[in-house]
């Protein structure tokens, strides 16, 4: 059997290795996004800017002092991490006792500025990133070719959100974090530095999102607006995901992946609109989304 | 300030937004006592435990804790000072086990209980350990509330309204526990509204009235103080 429903089978692992691929980087952008909600009450608007500063970095680092993307996938996330602590101390420390609008227009703000400077300097225009030595080519699993680099991005993707699962579900830093999420002043009140992890959960959400940038480098264009083409998608994956749940929001980003890629190959034309047809659905059916906790 | 004083709270003053809420607290408490906070709802016993956590908002006067003064001081300074807070609504965590639960607050000094010595003083928990925080019955939220600040090493306890809402063998129990925590010299700030709980443990009590303390009664004196306990409790 070459064909289901007249579709080459072929063309249907590819669309679902891509929807696999395109629903690493909504896991990780979304699970980011929901422990910043929860730690800061923020519904961060700039997390799109910031994977994009991810991937620009990578691509200056290369560019202008040829580090490579092993050293780069360390270093930016890294280095967006520090911007995102930067931004917390100096702009969002100040909002977390205000309404959530308030959060949402400053962080837009700031994502509309990012992309500006970026824009200023490189265009509007992607720029390519070469795929890193040893993850060229692709396998041959027999019934499909792999490209190697897609692999790479969904097996790296899913150890992240497994160790940041891990992280938050099982060790005592983690325990810090869900007891600071859930009642930060008495949890302060036994002697833990809720402040201090505040700025370091905003850093490592948005360190995340940069970490995501590097990964999508070589399998997209690298440019000032590719953060504001996914943030988008990935805010209706929270909201299918729901907050409150790590794994929850994992599954939600890789499942509706997944089914972006069915779309673009059984009915192309709904491909775009599917994530928000279901964000629809399932506001209507589980207004908390589906592993959110009902309030 | 007397050597041995543990506790000392002077003209302390505390607000929520704009609304003044302690109006010059004064009273002490000497290492090794246990204190008594008592007054009807709203007298300000359970913000006076607030406020000297840092919980409230804006805070005037002095708290001396152990010599150093904490009413400047963040939260988490001061629980690490070894202060340990018991909160009425008990604070459990829904997200967290209750053996997370017990193990969450950093230990601020040597010389807490082990969590083994915790599992003997309150075998439901060790029993419980893996179940959600909240899922834990009412008694065994308490335990849990109490045993979570004896791991960590902290010397003054702030417990507030600890036999609330629950059956009277655990409050004995809980009082059983009490007695036990004065022998081992730990100083206490019991917020109660149960007279008859409070009364048997307390070395005195400061009756708290308007924000604040309007009569203070050492344990000698109850019988012809009974008075005005009466006037101002009704018991």
């Amino acid at each position: 059997m070459t064909e289901l429903f007249g579709i080459p089978l072929a063309a249907l692992y590819g669309q679902l290795v891509l929807g696999l691929v395109n629903g690493s980087f909504y896991a990780m952008l979304s699970l980011g996004l929901a422990v910043i909600f929860g730690m800061l009450n923020i519904i961060n608007f700039a997390h799109g800017a910031l994977y994009m500063a991810g991937a620009m970095l990578a691509w200056m680092g290369l560019q202008y002092l040829g580090v490579g993307y092993w050293w780069m996938l360390l270093l930016s996330p890294l280095a967006v991490g520090v911007i995102g602590i930067v931004i917390e101390r100096l702009l969002l420390q100040w909002l977390y006792k205000l309404d959530h609008l308030y959060g949402l227009l400053m962080t837009f703000g700031l994502a509309l500025i990012m992309e500006g400077l970026f824009r200023d300097s490189y265009g509007v225009a992607g720029q390519p990133y070469p795929i890193p030595e040893g993850l060229g080519g692709a396998l041959n699993l027999g019934f499909m070719m792999l490209p190697k680099y897609r692999a790479w991005v969904i097996v790296a993707s899913l150890a992240i959100c497994f160790l940041t699962w891990y992280m938050i579900e099982k060790t005592r830093l983690g325990a810090y974090l869900r007891a600071a999420t859930e009642n930060p002043r008495l949890t302060q009140a036994f002697g833990i530095n809720v402040p201090l992890m505040v700025m370091l959960t905003y850093g490592f959400g948005v360190g995340l999102a940069g970490l995501a940038g590097v990964l999508a480098a070589p399998a997209t264009q690298v440019g000032p607006l590719m953060g504001s083409n996914l943030i988008i998608v990935v805010f209706a994956v929270v909201v299918i995901g729901g907050m409150g749940s790590i794994l929850g929001t994992v599954v939600t980003g890789l499942g509706l992946g997944l089914i972006e890629g069915l779309a673009k190959v059984f009915w192309p034309e709904v491909s775009a609109t599917v994530v928000f047809i279901i964000m629809a659905i399932v506001l209507m059916l589980r207004p908390s989304g589906l592993f959110g906790r009902q309030q | 300030m007397s050597a041995t004083e543990y506790l000392r709270v002077s003209d302390l003053h505390a607000f929520y937004g704009e609304s003044h809420v302690l109006h010059g607290m004064d009273f002490s408490v000497r290492r090794g006592e246990c204190v008594s906070l008592l007054g009807r709802n709203g007298a300000g016993r359970s913000t006076t435990l607030r406020a000297l956590m840092g919980l409230t908002g804006r805070r005037t006067g002095s708290i001396m804790v152990n010599g150093r003064e904490v009413v400047g001081l963040s939260p988490h300074k001061i629980a690490q000072l070894g202060v340990g807070y018991c909160p009425e609504e008990r604070g459990i965590y829904a997200g967290l086990s209750c053996e997370e639960n017990l193990l969450l607050p950093p230990r601020v000094s040597s010389g807490g209980m082990s969590v083994d010595e915790l599992y003997a003083m309150f075998p439901n928990l060790k029993e419980r350990r893996h179940s959600q925080g909240t899922r834990l019955s009412g008694g065994e939220q308490q335990m849990l509330a109490m045993a979570r600040i004896l791991r960590t090493g902290a010397r003054l306890l702030l417990l507030d309204e600890i036999s609330e809402g629950l059956a009277p063998v655990i409050v004995q129990k809980l009082a059983e526990i009490i007695v036990e925590l004065k022998k081992r010299d730990y100083t206490i700030v019991l917020v109660e509204q149960n007279f008859r709980f409070a009364a048997p443990l307390a070395d005195r009590m400061c009756i708290v009235e308007h924000g604040q303390v309007v009569a203070e009664i050492a344990r000698h004196e109850l019988a012809e103080k009974q008075p005005l306990l009466q006037q101002y409790l009704g018991v």
